[in-house]
């Protein structure tokens, strides 16, 4: 059996990487924002419920310790934010176990970044304005799609409102799959990956803003217009595909600290393995961290569909199946 | 039979879905922002032949489906079951029931080798070769001189199946015919 040792990407494809990415910096670099090398390791990891962490086993001065491969570099970026290093910008390798897919790969690189001082509405901006320095064509207008609106056009139903039975049913008919065991969320993101997500960033750039609160993660929560509590994040999906998720950040302590204790109390009730949670993050948000915003981008999808390429691998040296 | 995990799923996979024996020809990975991970699975249910769409959540698993693809060559028909001889020198031969035989009954020939689908040991389809060539059994007289593209005309073949063909083939020739399209090819 002969073994292929072959790049997944082309050579030619690797030099339109490395331009794009030398763009990227360019772009922050004339807005004053830094660039900055966080640890891949860290001492906690992500309780994030649906992300799957990697660690290892790590030899240091305090004997043998279990070290996390970050899924984002968030936590350490937000520790340089409340030690006051103002806009700051990361291009991060970050791990992601068992996600392989035409658009993902367990290691992949995300560009992050965080502007102290910014509202939800600036760094939307920032951001599509990059993605749009980054495309060769331009990708149509740039439109503000509320989440509530959106089920309410493809699904005709009010993702805040509806009956959890009437949103296990459609999510059963269109996954093809039993949902009776589903919780509300479950339901409503298979909705949104195989419903909406499809018809999302055809014709223009399309931002997804008012997520329900319950899918907040580390974003702040306000009210909308109808009075329902929803998250302050938005995604940007360009031809189908999420290309960044933003938040107006968290930076409450106490809250944070309850929110990790609430997804590993969840990791228990379903059997995941829990995760040890970033006591430096806490410590560092009790401190204090400036408020603002901040937003992670898959690079590698953002140069994927910048060449007109069918997955990412196309776009790696060596995606995870041959790596 | 193993059990297969979503993580595993891969185009070829054999698996068995709702009791039937499916064959797993795509299976995309789908995680939404900050959801659960999803694999969305095309089977194609190989005693029927649809395909299905599924949906599974990351992590579960199905049992894995005991088939195989064997080449066989056809031998003959007697009257209620087809027979087919293993083509692995082992002499070996399989009845195969209409119902399992399907469309691929309008290409059968002789001594031709053909792919059967076993599931437990019983044969559950037949997959024609790509190309075959078969005699031409009735049609209507060639037109001489006429080599040209454009007209074409039904020809019955030796096995039953009826071929579009250009108008200058005549009865008694043997065609090269494609059995994915049922297409002319060319004149063998």
């Amino acid at each position: 059996m002969t073994i292929d040792w072959h790049p997944t990407a082309s050579v030619e494809t690797l030099r339109e990487r490395a331009q794009l990415l030398g763009e990227v910096r360019t772009f922050f670099a004339e807005r004053g924002v830094l660039e900055v090398e966080t640890p891949i390791l860290g001492h906690g990891g992500s309780t994030d419920v649906h992300l799957d962490s990697l660690s290892c086993d790590a030899l240091t001065p305090a004997g043998r310790e279990r070290l996390w491969l970050q899924t984002s570099p968030e936590f350490h970026m937000k520790r340089l934010l409340a030690a006051g290093s103002g806009p700051i910008f990361q291009l991060a390798r970050s791990f992601r176990d068992g996600e392989v897919g035409g658009r993902h790969n367990i290691e992949f690189t995300m560009l992050e970044w965080y502007r102290p001082g910014f509202n939800l509405e600036e760094l939307i901006g920032e951001t599509t304005a990059l993605i749009r320095a980054l495309l060769p064509h331009d990708p149509g207008p740039t439109r503000r799609r509320r989440y509530r609106e959106l089920f309410e056009q493809h699904l005709s139903i009010d993702p805040f409102q509806a009956p959890l039975t009437t949103l296990r049913e459609r999510a059963a008919r269109h996954g093809g799959m039993a949902m009776d065991d589903s919780a509300r969320d479950d339901c409503l993101d298979l909705l949104m990956s195989h419903v909406i997500e499809p018809q999302l960033g055809i014709d223009g750039l399309d931002v997804v803003i008012e997520y329900p609160a319950s899918q907040a993660a580390l974003a702040r929560r306000h009210r909308d217009a109808q009075g329902e509590w929803v998250a302050s994040r938005f995604e940007i999906y360009l031809r189908g595909t999420e290309l960044a998720n933003g938040y107006d950040e968290l930076t409450d302590a106490d809250e944070q600290a309850a929110r990790f204790a609430a997804d590993n109390a969840e990791r228990e009730r379903i059997g995941k393995p829990l995760v040890a949670y970033d006591k430096h993050l806490v410590a560092a948000l009790c401190a204090g961290m400036p408020q603002g915003c901040g937003v992670a981008l898959g690079v590698d999808r953002l140069i994927q569909l910048a060449l007109d390429k069918h997955s990412v691998a196309e776009v790696m040296a060596f995606a995870t199946p041959v790596c | 039979m193993a059990n297969y995990s979503t993580n595993e799923f891969k185009a070829g996979l054999k698996v068995m879905l709702d009791g039937d024996p499916c064959n797993i020809v795509e299976n995309e990975f789908v995680k939404p922002g900050k959801g659960q991970a999803f694999s969305r699975v095309k089977l194609r249910n190989l005693i029927t032949g649809r395909v299905w769409e599924r949906t599974f959540k990351s992590g579960e698993s199905l049992e894995g489906a005991d088939v195989m693809d064997l080449e066989m060559e056809y031998l003959y028909n007697d009257g209620e079951m087809w027979h087919f001889m293993k083509t692995d020198g082992s002499f070996e031969q399989y009845a195969v029931d209409k119902k399992a035989l399907g469309d691929t009954e309008k290409w059968l020939k002789e001594q031709v080798a053909y792919t059967v689908t076993l599931w437990n040991d019983n044969a559950i389809s037949v997959t024609p070769p790509n190309f075959i060539e078969l005699e031409v059994v009735e049609t209507d007289p060639g037109l001489k001189g006429d080599t040209a593209q454009g007209g074409s005309k039904p020809a019955t073949l030796s096995s039953g199946a009826v071929v579009r063909v250009p108008l200058f083939i005549n009865q008694g020739e043997v065609l090269k015919v494609d059995t994915r399209s049922g297409e002319y090819v060319s004149r063998a």
